[in-house]
């Protein structure tokens, strides 16, 4: 094997902050190489270095690419080398075709500078093979799922005759069939000579699929780390990230429900623009005050529909159903009413609907109780930024000051910014719409300790994820959520990941197990 | 050493809105140097009087752009409103206060009609307005029957063209005038002080006593000059009035109420806004509301200082107001920009316009080089934009 990258102690720094400090990095031709980091850790920062978004001169370091010394100026500079950068957020544009996608900004040119339609139809369609596709090119990109526009950009890449293929989280909006499709194609592509670097949080999946892993963590390489080895496993990996042991990943917490705080009773939910098609059936629940509920179900279960639909009929129509809040019936039509009732949802989406991330960490953390600073319609701003110092220093955000805009913070600060807001209005109950998606591992077990917190100052807690281990983790009991309908519910102490999936898995039709069903 | 370090560190946190304050004395200055009679008493009082309806549309059209809409009707609205109040008090005689009173209703009920399209029916306020702007215009040739109406005379026509003046007696200038000034001067540093004492208290970092001191002075020599100018000329401009405090009121709306922050979260994050709490629908309804009304304020001084309501009045104010937000620093895409930095921007336009007019440049050429002052503002504000991502 032969050396294909080698990155020599690359720093690079910013006003202010050292994001890299003599990193290095060494990829060997025909490799998987998995790169791993908690976020703000310095990995997109390097791969930003490696693909000259951070043009040379900007950084201090070299990079040796096939036994050259590579100085990048741009973008376009590193491609033209055979190394090309797919970002978590993709770039194709939503109307054109699957061909007009693929040759994007790299168009083929005929007589008279005029594009060849036929010809690039049938580039794409062969470039679509290698990569497992069967698409009409002519197809806009917009009517494919997520998983086959990953695909595309792969094919995209190919295109450009791919030496050194660089992946940031290619799986994170994939379901599970469509990441398993995806790795498969990555080991197909490196049999065929390509290398590849994968950014990703899943540790499972870098397991499975990486040959070696280079671990880093503020802004340093801590190790790298041959994947065949006997010692190769996650702890190990999570070790190096977090640098400390998480011998447990889920904090300690003693468990003592109080009275009731909530009840929902037989809650229907309609499409909000699809005549007639329910999305959710008759589902009902509760929660007590000192405990946290778990709701289990897979993509498309409905289980951010109820959530939205619960808090001030967010989503949906034609809503019908009962709650109880403190044992007596509430109406909660407007989210301003689910605040005043003391219900919060925080959002499993915090850029799309949960943050202002062109404004300040403090006016984003008043958002919600923002009535509590102005008593008359006026805002005590002194007041404003005590509160959001106050919370800055208890939720550990990690940022110079408040007034930073919360778009510069990595995921898990901006999650605890959400969390932070939905705290100031005072809640008894907190509803968690996957509170750790695409947080790394160490924030993770800052942000379960903070859900510690909440059910100890005697909040009630509801957790929605599509990670069984977190619920079973951190839950006292669980419910499942299976196409629109509640079809179980189970004591933390009884439930595993299997019975949860069986029950997640029953389809509208089945009956509903006897056992394991309380309430 | 220590001043140095916080001025410079003012300064870059408020890149946006100092760059174009810098802009603006710059601008000042040029034509300063170039034109003796720029800064003089009676252009000063003229440079006032002739933009102050553009400043006032300036401030519902900031609020409108914050919360990521644009208004592009209130050039007729303006005119609609001018003529309302022209037939109310030339044509059937009526008094003064009652032409004023018609033109703001009418504004009103233009802000509700098309504050109801954008906020309840959902149509982008670009198409609403649009559609707005020829329908107010052709009810203003309906409502003047295609004629323009004038005189306007007595009190309606010291709207925009009276000066309160004399009250104190003068010595070559005005007493009261100058006692005004102080008043404000003084106010405003009752209320920097009080609200240095309000961070103190806080335990929130503060710029030293000496650099606090020193910009008080600054301002106060600024504005007591400004006033002397004026006091020196005809007195204290009316119109003056109505601005200081339309934009002391909004500035105040905008950056400490409730209703002004809700207004940045729908323009900086509608759904996270909806999800906080925020009616987004009221607040869309009432900025246009707000616009109709501000819109129809501008409409009374205009046709005051027309002192006459013609059919086509008010053309184009629209792109003026809205350039002066963005020359101010808003954002085309929502959720940035403030009333005192649309002022400075529809100031800037305004000392370009009457500079250029004072050294007879020719009309097409002012059009040229505002056109481009626009383009290099808008410019300026992606390039720091840029600046501030790439530092992440």
């Amino acid at each position: 094997m032969s050396t294909i990258l080698e990155m020599r102690s690359i720093t690079k720094e910013f006003p202010g902050v050292k994001a890299l400090s003599d990193v290095s990095l060494t990829v060997e031709q025909g490799e998987i190489h998995a790169i791993c980091g908690e976020n703000g850790a310095g990995k997109s920062t390097l791969m930003k270095v490696l693909s000259g978004v951070y043009p040379h001169g900007t950084y201090d370091g070299e990079i040796v690419f096939d036994g050259a010394t590579a100085e990048f100026g741009s973008i376009s500079d590193s491609e033209q080398r055979g190394i090309v950068i797919i970002h978590q957020e993709l770039a194709l544009v939503p109307y054109l075709s699957v061909a007009e996608n693929i040759f994007l900004g790299n168009e083929m040119r005929g007589r008279f500078g005029l594009i060849d339609w036929n010809d690039a139809n049938h580039r794409a369609a062969t470039l679509m093979e290698r990569v497992g596709l069967r698409e009409n090119p002519t197809t806009p990109i917009g009517q494919l799922g997520v998983g086959k526009q990953q695909l595309i950009e792969i094919a995209k890449a190919l295109s450009k005759e791919v030496r050194l293929l660089i992946l940031d989280e290619p799986t994170a909006a994939l379901n599970d069939t469509d990441s398993e499709h995806l790795l498969e194609l990555l080991r197909a592509l490196r049999d065929q000579g390509i290398t590849c670097i994968i950014i990703s949080h899943k540790l499972n999946e870098i397991e499975e699929i990486a040959d070696r892993t280079t671990i880093i963590r503020d802004g340093q390489t801590i190790e790298t780390i041959d994947m065949t080895e006997e010692s190769a496993t996650q702890d190990r990996i999570i070790r190096g990230m977090v640098g400390r042991d998480l011998e447990h990943r889920y904090p300690e917490r003693e468990s003592v429900p109080g009275e009731e705080v909530l009840r929902v009773e037989n809650w229907n939910v309609d499409h909000p623009t699809q005549a007639g098609r329910q999305i959710i059936y008759d589902a009902s629940f509760h929660v007590r005050a000192g405990e946290v509920i778990g709701i289990a179900g897979l993509m498309g279960a409905g289980r951010t529909e109820l959530a939205m639909s619960l808090f001030g009929r967010s989503y949906g129509r034609n809503i019908r159903g009962k709650i109880y809040k403190d044992g007596k019936e509430i109406q909660v039509r407007t989210v301003a009413e689910a605040i005043e009732h003391h219900i919060a949802y925080a959002t499993e989406d915090r850029k799309q609907y949960g943050l202002n991330l062109i404004d300040d960490v403090r006016h984003n953390i008043s958002a919600a109780g923002l009535r509590q600073l102005a008593p008359g319609g006026w805002i005590n701003g002194n007041e404003e930024l005590r509160i959001a110092e106050e919370y800055r220093t208890s939720m550990n955000v990690k940022t110079p000051n408040v007034l930073v805009d919360v778009g510069t913070l990595s995921g898990g600060n901006q999650q605890k910014v959400v969390l932070s807001k939905w705290l100031y209005t005072d809640p008894d109950v907190l509803i968690l719409d996957e509170p750790t998606r695409g947080i790394d591992v160490g924030a993770k077990y800052e942000i379960y300790t903070i859900i510690n917190k909440m059910v100890a100052a005697g909040k009630a807690v509801v957790v929605i994820s599509s990670e069984l281990p977190e619920l079973l983790g951190i839950c006292d009991r669980v419910y499942a959520l299976a196409f629109g309908r509640m079809t179980g519910e189970l004591p933390v102490a009884d439930a595993t990941q299997e019975r949860l999936m069986e029950l997640m898995t029953l389809e509208r039709d089945q009956p509903l197990p006897t056992n394991g069903t309380a309430s | 050493m220590n001043a140095i370090a916080s001025v410079r560190d003012a300064l870059t946190r408020n890149m946006r809105q100092s760059g174009i304050l810098i802009a603006f004395v710059a601008i000042v200055v040029l034509f300063a140097a170039l034109h003796p009679s720029f800064l003089s008493p009676t252009n000063l009082t003229n440079l006032i009087l002739q933009y102050s309806y553009i400043l006032i549309l300036a401030i519902g059209m900031v609020m409108i752009i914050i919360a990521g809409q644009i208004d592009l009707s209130v050039g007729s609205v303006v005119a609609l409103t001018g003529a309302v109040s022209a037939v109310v008090v030339v044509r059937e005689g009526m008094p003064w206060w009652a032409g004023v009173l018609a033109a703001l209703v009418v504004g009103l009920l233009v802000g509700i009609w098309q504050g109801f399209w954008v906020a309840y029916v959902g149509i982008p306020g670009f198409i609403v307005t649009l559609a707005g702007m020829l329908l107010f215009r052709g009810l203003t040739f309906l409502v003047l029957d295609n004629r323009s109406l004038s005189p306007f005379g007595g009190t309606y026509y010291e709207v925009a063209n009276g000066f309160l003046n004399g009250l104190l007696g003068g010595y070559g200038f005005d007493v009261f005038t100058l006692v005004i000034f102080g008043i404000a001067v003084v106010g405003y540093g009752v209320s920097q002080w009080r609200s240095r004492q309000g961070k103190v208290a806080y335990q929130q970092s503060v710029e030293s006593l000496p650099l606090f001191a020193l910009k008080i002075l600054v301002v106060a020599a600024v504005v007591m000059w400004f006033g002397y100018q004026l006091a020196s000329s005809r007195g204290l401009p009316v119109v003056l009035i109505i601005l200081a405090v339309l934009i002391i009121a909004y500035t105040l709306v905008t950056q400490k109420s409730v209703f002004g922050r809700h207004i940045y979260a729908v323009g900086g994050n509608r759904h996270a806004a909806e999800l906080s709490g925020v009616a987004v629908r009221k607040i869309n309804f009432w900025i246009f509301v707000n616009m109709g009304f501000l819109a129809s304020i501008a409409g009374v001084v205009f046709s005051s200082r027309m002192n006459s309501a013609q059919p086509g009045a008010g053309n184009m104010f629209e792109l003026d107001a809205i350039a002066a937000c963005f020359i101010g620093g808003a954002s085309t895409t929502g959720g940035v920009g403030r009333v005192g930095g649309a002022m400075i921007g529809g100031l800037i336009m305004a000392v370009m316009s009457n500079g250029m007019q004072l050294m007879g440049v020719p009309q097409s050429m002012q059009q040229v080089i505002k056109g481009l002052v626009l383009l290099l503002a808008v410019a300026f504000d992606i390039w720091n934009k840029k600046r501030a991502s790439v530092a992440r």
